[in-house]
């Protein structure tokens, strides 16, 4: 029993449950993503290595209609969401951070409380919101980018927040004392400084939005506004062929490229330790 | 640096966004579960409070009161969730132990490692399953060949070979796990990294052997950490019904969440489908509200 909990040693037995959690989490991706190279139309059987399902002449990633309408669509969502997300995000940061007397407490709740709403709550919310409230915009692509953009926007306001804590207002007093007006201490001194938050934030918001399916479908309307989680749920009982592989591969390169080429960055701008804070932060 | 409204009015768009699109939209769903339908069972909100009709609810209480279906498909889930989240535990707790007191120089790619499903597309990861789970895809070969599909078929776990995908809730479940895991070890990492290890220490130089050392110790000082994390993991499964969908496509392993889905977004049931979303919501609240109030605490004792 001793060897067993040896608070000093390293039982083998933690070593051997780690490594079969890490290659049982990762190993089936990494499978899914082999079978996106398969040269035949199956999923299960492996027929030698080819790129026809990203390239080839007909229901690759590149040429099929229903996938390429579905790419464009998800990296069209992206796009509005980091647009209005990192915005209003920022500024509420900024705003709550600062925030003096009531009201506080509960907005700060307020923009907790969506990092913890069961995604099928909120998708119904905003389907009835959508069809009761404002039925003249109805659903589709506008409804579904606002969908998203209210829940990412508290990832936006926490790793904002982060950094404004590890900042501090040093920087902006001495702005003051050194006579700038507020706009330019806002401007001139916290926004600059605040740059590697406001990076990150966006490649986490792009990521989520690449990543999100809930809200997404619940707020579709037709065929155009399909994104590739919404592809993903559709067809993967079905029997696609490997371009279905294929175009889960491109979505995921395409998250895990935006989030660490952000992760870069960010180190550059702040040392390696806070960096990994804004990493743990992303949960 | 500025009056108290310059940050005020800075957060207003912010606030203004949450409060129509999360509060008012709220709001529409107790407009709607305590509202009416037309006569093509379309919903017909009432906004005023006075004017809300309980009809809907009752038949939904008195549903589950009598031992109806939707009262199984409640403690399905309850079930599903309470079995995926003790087997996440017990998997994730020793790998979260192992990487944040014991992986030495290895922690910084074992991180990597943990973190990585987390972006990975959870469709993404279901369609790993599913393509390895086919009747003749390489997952249920091997679990064949080790005799892991023999020993399911015998505790009853499965109805018939390489039948993986046909309604079976242990791949339901163990599907959750696989989900939602990523999602319970970082907060585990989080608290496990916290303890300070000169308690452990403390308790082995007063003569605790390293077990006794870890179960009066260690384990305690970890318990907000799981709670935390059971909660974080809990409160999405909750509203799961795409992995039953895509890993069992049976009614059989309908959980609450695709009851709803069924009656809000496929179907014409919203009125029926908003009382069950307000009932699940108010019995996530207390989940929801505990968890935030631990994270601040926490937040406000790293602070301090």
């Amino acid at each position: 029993m001793s060897r067993l909990l040896n608070p000093w040693g390293r039982p083998r037995w933690l070593v051997a449950v780690t490594a079969l959690y890490i290659a049982w989490s990762i190993l089936p991706v990494a499978i899914a993503i082999l079978f996106a190279f398969n040269n035949g139309r199956s999923r299960t059987t492996w027929q030698g290595f080819s790129i026809r399902w990203f390239t080839g002449a007909t229901g690759s990633v590149l040429h099929d209609p229903a996938l390429q309408s579905s790419l464009k669509h998800t990296l069209l969502l992206a796009v509005m969401c980091v647009g209005l997300s990192v915005p209003l995000g920022v500024t509420l940061a900024l705003g709550l951070q600062r925030w003096r007397g009531r009201g506080g407490g509960t907005v700060n709740t307020l923009m907790l409380l969506p990092l913890v709403t069961p995604e099928i709550v909120m998708g119904v919310a905003l389907l009835l919101l959508f069809l009761r409230v404002f039925p003249s915009l109805g659903l589709g692509t506008t409804a579904q980018a606002i969908g998203q953009v209210t829940f990412t926007l508290s990832y936006v306001v926490v790793i904002t927040r982060g950094r404004l804590v590890s900042i501090g207002r040093e920087y902006e007093e001495a702005a003051a004392d050194l006579g700038a007006p507020p706009r330019d201490q806002l401007l001139r001194v916290v926004l600059p400084l605040l740059a590697p938050a406001i990076i990150a934030s966006a490649a986490v918001a792009f990521a989520l939005s690449i990543d999100d399916f809930v809200v997404t479908q619940y707020l579709s309307s037709d065929a155009s506004t399909t994104t590739v989680s919404m592809l993903l749920y559709a067809q993967a009982r079905g029997a696609p062929t490997p371009a279905l592989n294929a175009i889960a591969t491109v979505a995921l390169v395409i998250t895990l490229a935006t989030l660490g080429l952000a992760f870069l960055v960010y180190r550059r701008f702040v040392g390696g330790a806070e960096a990994a804070v804004a990493t743990a932060l992303e949960m | 640096m500025g009056s108290r409204w310059t940050w005020r009015l800075l957060a207003l768009p912010g606030v203004a966004w949450l409060s129509v699109f999360f509060l008012v939209s709220f709001y529409a769903v107790l407009a709607v579960a305590l509202g009416n339908q037309d006569t093509l069972s379309q919903p017909v909100p009432f906004w005023n409070p006075l004017d809300w009709n309980v009809g809907y609810l009752l038949d939904v209480l008195r549903d589950i009161v009598h031992n109806g279906p939707f009262l199984t498909v409640f403690l399905r889930t309850l079930a599903f969730v309470a079995i995926a989240l003790a087997l996440s535990l017990a998997i994730g707790y020793p790998v979260a132990y192992f990487a944040s007191r014991r992986a030495g120089r290895r922690r910084g790619w074992i991180l990597l490692a943990l973190i990585v499903p987390f972006w990975i597309n959870y469709l993404m990861r279901m369609l790993a399953w599913i393509n390895l789970l086919a009747p003749n895809g390489w997952g249920t070969r091997v679990l064949h060949d080790v005799g892991i599909e023999r020993l399911f078929i015998a505790l009853g776990l499965l109805s018939s070979r390489g039948g993986w995908l046909d309604g079976q809730q242990s791949t339901v479940i163990l599907a959750l796990v696989y989900g939602y895991i990523p999602f319970l070890i970082l907060p585990l990492y989080a608290a496990l990294d916290r303890i300070d290890e000169r308690q452990i220490e403390a308790a082995r130089d007063l003569g605790a052997s390293p077990f006794s050392a870890f179960r009066r110790v260690t384990l305690p000082l970890s318990v907000p950490g799981i709670l935390a994390g059971s909660v974080l993991v809990a409160l999405p499964m909750f509203g799961d019904y795409y992995t039953p969908d895509l890993v069992s496509a049976s009614t059989k392993t309908n959980m609450i969440g695709n009851q709803i889905d069924q009656f809000t977004r496929q179907g014409s049931e919203k009125v029926s489908g908003a009382v069950l979303t307000m009932l699940l919501s108010l019995v996530l609240l207390v989940l929801m509200f505990y968890y935030l109030r631990t994270t601040r605490r926490a937040a406000l004792e790293t602070a301090t």
